[in-house]
């Protein structure tokens, strides 16, 4: 289906006068808005809204969610973000009244089941972790990292210690460094080794008494378990610093091995990610933290906690570094975690990472023929696929070939992350997908790297729009429509 | 300019150093290599004349639609010019790199030593392996 109409903003639709629906003549008097409100809060002419039937409502936007790709309609194997299909049921128990239809300030006793929840799920989460104090307020993954290394700073300053660095690998998430600066740490990056690892003498070289944290991702981006873990963690605890989780991978290990097990102090889940939540469309996300004992005290405000057989939000934490976020987080998110957890279960929860894995190696044993694996033969949830020797034989880079999985019904995998692997591909299936859908998507990649340099480089040919100016749109990005706008096409 | 008499780092900046009035002045872009790796450039981030600078350290960066680059000085001195057209012309860096896609100018620190730096040859053969 070709649509042009969806192309354009719903304001270029507009017609003068237009209205979604005529009211009968209203009986009550008319009162000119200017003898209701003094002049200061009149605006001189008023806002330019589309003027559009409902017809044009419907069709405009139910046509644009068409020219989506999304889990629902598509094989989406986006490396790292860990695209699951969101089970519906999911979102049928979130939407129960007594979960949706609450007010933030409504009293603790009128929302003890809500509370037993969220009670329950830190439990789980504690135990998913092995570490034993959690908050579920932070609203994303990377504000999960934020406030853990405030959490940090808040237990050093309590010792009395001056630390001011974090560390991670140079294949960690732009959200470590970016966490550690936001924390008022300066950040250094160590290397990785040629196995993908991190490579210890650069650990040593760098390590010293100001450092807070080591930030690691475990399994990491390359899609490998660092074994050299517990070491690393060893190393970091004699100098007297922390070991940060970044918890993005936790699908690859999740009721098979322990973040606290293996030397972590803190970590964040991604809900979105690892429990299934939607990525966007079902409410902002969720970020939720873990932390050892001895850093409990300075979670965020608010934690709930239980009290013979009654719920409530903690506030009286003295130690604690106060809130990072309105109200209880969001909370949405968190239910359908929650959902995700008792559906599954213990051993269910095992079963996911077990299969992650097996969909993982399956895909890779499929596509390494065509696109090497610079990191072998095996891997955890997903793996690296690079288009280095595609590129110096005919010129192609893993961007064509992403663009041209589109055309194929298939969404791109990432491209180009970690950085430390030229022209990459980082493939990640999950657990949800089929053989069938596994094999169709590496016959696809096998079909694509055979197509010509020139077919390859103009894709995608079936999207409306084919490749935007990505250069343009970074410089000049045109955010906000105004009267004064005028339609790409229309120039 | 004679690609064969540049020095390389090992994080893909040139430098070219020249002397003047008995000073050394080191002329710093990055390679055409670089370039490429980088591909579409979309930002440059240039420091203020003056600063002192040390080898290894970063004193800029490069944005790409793919990523945020820091660069990072090959030498160690003081800034002396920077090539102010460059940011608003970054096409520039893919279309002449070693000459019109310079980036800044260096007066060298009287102790620093140059052979810490690559050569011609053993850059390329860097490029190659990880090309």
């Amino acid at each position: 289906m070709r649509n042009r109409q969806a192309t354009k903003l719903i304001f270029e639709l507009s017609q003068d006068g237009r209205r979604g629906a005529k009211m009968p003549t209203c009986d009550v008097p008319r009162q000119d808005v200017s003898s209701l409100l003094p002049a200061a809060a009149l605006s001189a002419s008023p806002p330019p809204l589309p003027e559009v039937a409902e017809p044009d409502v419907v069709r405009h936007f139910t046509n644009l969610s068409t020219l989506n790709m999304s889990v629902d309609t598509h094989f989406y194997p986006l490396g790292s973000c860990t695209m699951k299909y969101n089970s519906k049921r999911n979102e049928r128990l979130a939407a129960l009244p007594g979960f949706s239809d609450i007010h933030p300030y409504q009293p603790d006793e009128t929302i003890q089941g809500l509370l037993q929840l969220l009670y329950e799920l830190q439990e789980m989460l504690a135990e998913i972790s092995g570490l034993p104090a959690v908050s579920l307020q932070p609203a994303a993954g990377a504000h999960g990292e934020l406030t853990a290394l405030m959490v940090a700073a808040a237990h050093f300053r309590e010792l009395g210690e001056v630390r001011t660095k974090v560390l991670a690998p140079d294949s960690a998430h732009g959200t470590n460094p970016a966490s550690a600066r936001m924390a008022g740490f300066d950040f250094v990056t160590i290397k990785s080794n040629a196995d993908g690892n991190v490579d210890l003498e650069d650990l040593q070289a760098k390590l010293d008494d100001e450092v807070a944290v080591f930030m690691i991702t475990n399994p990491n981006t390359l899609g490998l378990f660092d074994c050299q873990v517990n070491e690393i963690a060893n190393i970091i605890h004699a100098k007297g610093g922390l070991i940060y989780l970044d918890g993005a991978n936790m699908n690859a290990i999740l009721g098979i091995a322990r973040p606290g097990d293996f030397g972590a102090d803190m970590m964040h889940f991604n809900p979105h990610k690892t429990f299934s939540g939607p990525h966007g469309s079902g409410g902002p996300g969720a970020g939720p933290i873990c932390v050892a004992e001895k850093l409990g005290d300075y979670l965020p405000l608010p934690v709930v906690t239980k009290h013979d057989a009654c719920y409530r939000l903690d506030f009286d934490r003295a130690k604690s570094i106060g809130r990072v976020r309105s109200f209880f987080g969001n909370v949405g998110v968190l239910v359908r975690a929650y959902c995700y957890l008792r559906t599954h279960g213990a051993e269910g929860l095992q079963q996911v990472a077990e299969n992650a894995v097996l969909n993982a190696n399956y895909l890779l044993s499929q596509v390494k023929h065509m696109l090497p694996v610079p990191q072998g033969d095996r891997c955890m949830h997903e793996f690296i696929a690079t288009a280095s020797e595609l590129k110096k034989k005919k010129g192609v880079t893993a961007m064509d070939l992403a663009k041209r999985l589109l055309d194929f019904g298939f969404h791109a995998p990432t491209v180009y992350f970690p950085l430390t692997i030229a022209e990459c591909m980082m493939i990640e299936p999950t657990e949800t997908e089929s053989k069938e859908t596994l094999d169709a998507f590496a016959e696809t990649l096998f079909r694509i790297t055979d197509e010509t340099k020139e077919c390859l480089q103009e894709a995608p040919h079936s999207t409306l729009i084919s490749r935007p100016d990505e250069v343009q749109a970074a410089r000049v990005p045109t955010l906000k429509w105004t009267p004064e706008s005028v339609h790409v096409t229309d120039k | 300019m004679n690609l064969e008499e540049l020095l390389y780092a090992e994080t893909h900046e040139w430098v070219h150093v020249v002397e003047d009035n008995g000073e050394k002045i080191a002329t710093v872009g990055i390679s055409a290599f670089a370039v490429e790796q980088l591909t579409d450039l979309v930002f440059m981030e240039l420091p203020q004349v003056g600063t002192a600078v040390e080898a290894g350290n970063e004193f800029g960066e490069v944005e790409s639609v793919k990523a945020v680059s820091p660069l990072y000085s090959p030498v160690s001195g003081e800034i002396v010019e920077t090539n102010l057209s460059l940011p608003d012309n970054l096409q520039t860096l893919g279309e002449d790199p070693y000459e019109a896609g310079w980036i800044i100018k260096i007066k060298l620190a009287n102790e620093f030593d140059l052979s810490s730096l690559l050569d011609h040859e053993s850059y390329q053969r860097q490029c190659a392996e990880e090309g």
